[in-house]
């Protein structure tokens, strides 16, 4: 490869205004190959788990990424990260496109972008205290090499989390699941960073104790100007933090529009049939509630059906839906369907 | 309805080194023939313990179902039988669904097996008849090509398959009552949507009781007629569906209902969470347990804990206050 001059350098605070686009997604694909024999290891087929994705997000936006186990949510996010390099496609941030990067030249851009994880339980090295786990990145990447000054931060860091000072000295076996969370989350802000990826960052949570984990989302997402993709099953929980959301079938999205818009009026049939699976806490709007049952499973993404991916489950599927892929129109302003049955 | 099942007092306890932990504390309830109950409560508060309790699922030790508690079912004391006893209700009269289609079907075992064993076992079947009544409940839950799939393992089959399969195991015996603890909780929310469709169906259908355990305020919703909320070991609440919803009385349900987010409602309102943690249970005082989560505490709270009190037809709540509180109380104190 031929070098150039320079690999582009993350500019200090984005230089990126509210409301422009941050990270642009095109085309991504991410194909895990299936092999066989011990010694001659041959390809015999592809897992499909991200196929032909491609959404914007702006700066200070929440952007949900739903759907149900497998459709490949996670590796989506996991390609934005470049934690798994796509097969194809780009991931572009703040104008830099990430996929043209060696390994080296990503350390830079890594400090913006950062994770949360689903389990709390595995995602902090049991070994270290919360100080380490917290000190360790800053000093990695050389934001805080004083290391009074970065015990300092650790304290403010955890303040701004909702938990005191001394639980820098705590392992993680010490916390409940939500205290470790709460590290997970200061862990993806100690590096200043303008883009978090929460990969069913409250999932694992009890109802009590998620909401206020939802709440500290909210509220940092307004203090730091962060901008996060949020990745998650819970649709309940999507709709209440998300601004725009994204509905993931079998590698490709079949539906994105804003969050009220999606909610109120889903115009794809797997959208509609996700939605009214979601069972609402209130006994009497249940009672009234027309519950329609999606019929069978989700086919493997090792060999997807031809056409539209969910035609075998469609209630309104044609002959034309075996045939051609249907592209993602835009039925109304911001409403994104993928779906040639509907209008 | 007639009564089918009675739990008076149960108290639950396990001996550990960091001391007693009271995972069940004194719970009063009972199930009707065929009715569907919902016990709620979050990680730790004793639910599923309390169920485990009801078939004496309870490792001893550390675990000790404690003197003086009580649970009648059919008019027989559980309590009082002896191991053999307690097996022919198991699998049997009284039947479990679990959380893990995973680990709990045997996976060295064909679902054939599995099935027609516990039918050979509880009604004294033959094989040809098991086999034959085998293929029946399988095709009642909804898997196609019942004969192939019975010469399956588990591993052939999904997670969703795998709840059907449980279900029909669950059923195979004509139960009376169903324990379904957390059943869909692994799933996916449209295959979550079917298992609970088609236990409500068959349960119906066949006339059986039903308690589900689950911490999902939305599955309550669809599929309870009466609800038990639970909270560190204890019942704060209980009363319809409708009545827990929408006329909670006990600051406990209040909280929860506030702190989940519902799709139905358009953005913008914050949520209001209940601040703080659960108890440790091994350090529980005298007061109530709630108290210091609870913007509602008196002083009387520390001194003892409430006794659950009529607050409505039917109706029942552990709270000193428990008179005086509304639900949208909470989103303006």
């Amino acid at each position: 490869m031929n070098a150039p001059a320079a690999a582009p350098e993350p500019a200090a605070g984005g230089g990126i205004a509210r409301g422009e686009t941050i990270l642009e997604v095109r085309n991504l694909r991410k194909y895990f190959p299936v092999t066989e024999g011990l010694v001659f290891q041959k390809t015999v087929g592809n897992v499909k788990a991200v196929d032909g994705v491609s959404f914007d997000i702006r700066k200070g936006e929440t952007l949900g990424l739903v759907g149900e186990s497998g459709c490949g949510k996670t590796t989506t996010g996991r390609c934005v990260l470049q934690l798994d390099r796509p097969t194809s496609g780009e991931v572009v941030f703040e104008g830099v496109n990430l996929e043209q990067l060696s390994n080296q030249e990503l350390t830079p851009w890594r400090r913006k972008v950062q994770v949360i994880f689903q389990d709390p339980y595995s995602s902090l090295n049991p070994r270290m205290k919360v100080g380490s786990i917290l000190g360790e990145p800053m000093r990695v990447h050389g934001i805080e090499p004083d290391p009074n000054r970065r015990k300092q931060r650790v304290a403010e860091l955890l303040g701004v989390c909702g938990l005191p000072a001394k639980f820098a000295d705590r392992y993680p076996h010490e916390m409940s699941g939500g205290q470790r969370q709460r590290v997970g989350i200061a862990r993806a802000l100690c590096l200043n960073p303008d883009f978090i990826i929460c990969d069913e960052a409250v999932s694992a949570l009890d109802v009590s104790i998620q909401a206020q984990v939802i709440n500290l989302l909210e509220d940092l997402r307004e203090e730091f100007d962060l901008t996060y993709l949020f990745i998650a099953h819970d649709l309940s929980v999507v709709h209440h933090l998300c601004d725009r959301v994204a509905v993931m079938y079998l590698g490709k999205i079949v539906e994105l529009a804003e969050s009220d818009e999606l909610f109120d009026n889903p115009l794809h049939p797997y959208t509609r049939a996700l939605l009214s699976a979601v069972p609402i806490p209130d006994p009497r709007v249940e009672a009234e509630r027309a519950h329609q049952t999606l019929k069978g499973e989700v086919p493997s993404p090792l060999n997807p059906p031809p056409g539209c991916v969910f035609h075998p489950r469609c209630t309104l599927a044609v002959d034309g839906c075996r045939g051609a892929l249907p592209e993602l129109r835009e039925l109304r302003p911001g409403h994104w369907v993928a779906c040639t049955e509907v209008s | 309805m007639p009564k089918l099942l009675e739990v008076e007092n149960l108290r639950t306890q396990f001996h550990t080194t960091e001391g007693t932990v009271k995972a069940v504390d004194g719970i009063t309830y009972e199930v009707s023939e065929g009715e569907t109950v919902a016990i709620v409560g979050e990680s730790g508060c004793g639910k599923s313990v309390g169920a485990m309790s009801i078939l004496r699922l309870i490792p001893n030790p550390p675990g000790e179902i404690v003197e003086g508690s009580r649970i009648v079912f059919g008019g027989q004391d559980i309590l009082a039988m002896s191991d053999a006893e307690i097996r022919h209700v198991r699998g049997g009269q009284i039947s479990m669904v679990f959380q893990e289609p995973m680990t709990s079907l045997n996976p060295v075992l064909t679902i054939g097996l599995q099935l027609t064993e516990t039918m050979m076992l509880h009604l004294g079947l033959g094989q040809s008849e098991a086999d034959r009544r085998a293929v029946e409940l399988l095709g009642m839950v909804g898997i196609g090509e019942p004969e192939r799939r019975l010469k399956q393992y588990p591993h052939h089959f999904s997670g969703g398959m795998r709840q059907r399969v449980m279900i029909a195991l669950a059923l195979s015996c004509n139960p009376r009552l169903i324990i379904a603890d957390e059943p869909t909780t692994a799933l996916d929310v449209t295959i979550q949507a079917q298992i609970l469709e088609l236990m409500r169906n068959l349960t119906k259908q066949m006339g059986v009781a039903l308690i589900v355990i689950t911490h999902n305020l939305g599955v309550v919703a669809r599929y309870a007629e009466r609800v038990i909320v639970m909270y560190a070991g204890r019942i704060v609440e209980s009363g319809t569906a409708d009545q827990v919803y929408h006329h909670p009385h006990h600051p406990y349900t209040i909280g929860l209902l506030n702190s989940v987010p519902r799709m139905d409602v358009r953005r913008g309102k914050r949520l209001v969470p209940i601040e703080g943690q659960p108890p440790d249970l091994t350090r529980l005082d005298g007061g109530c347990s709630y108290r210091p989560r609870c913007r509602w505490a008196v002083d009387a709270c520390a001194r003892s804990f409430p006794a659950l009190e009529t607050v409505g037809d039917g109706q029942i709540a552990a709270c000193f206050r428990a008179h005086e509180l509304q639900l949208d109380e909470a989103s303006t104190a």
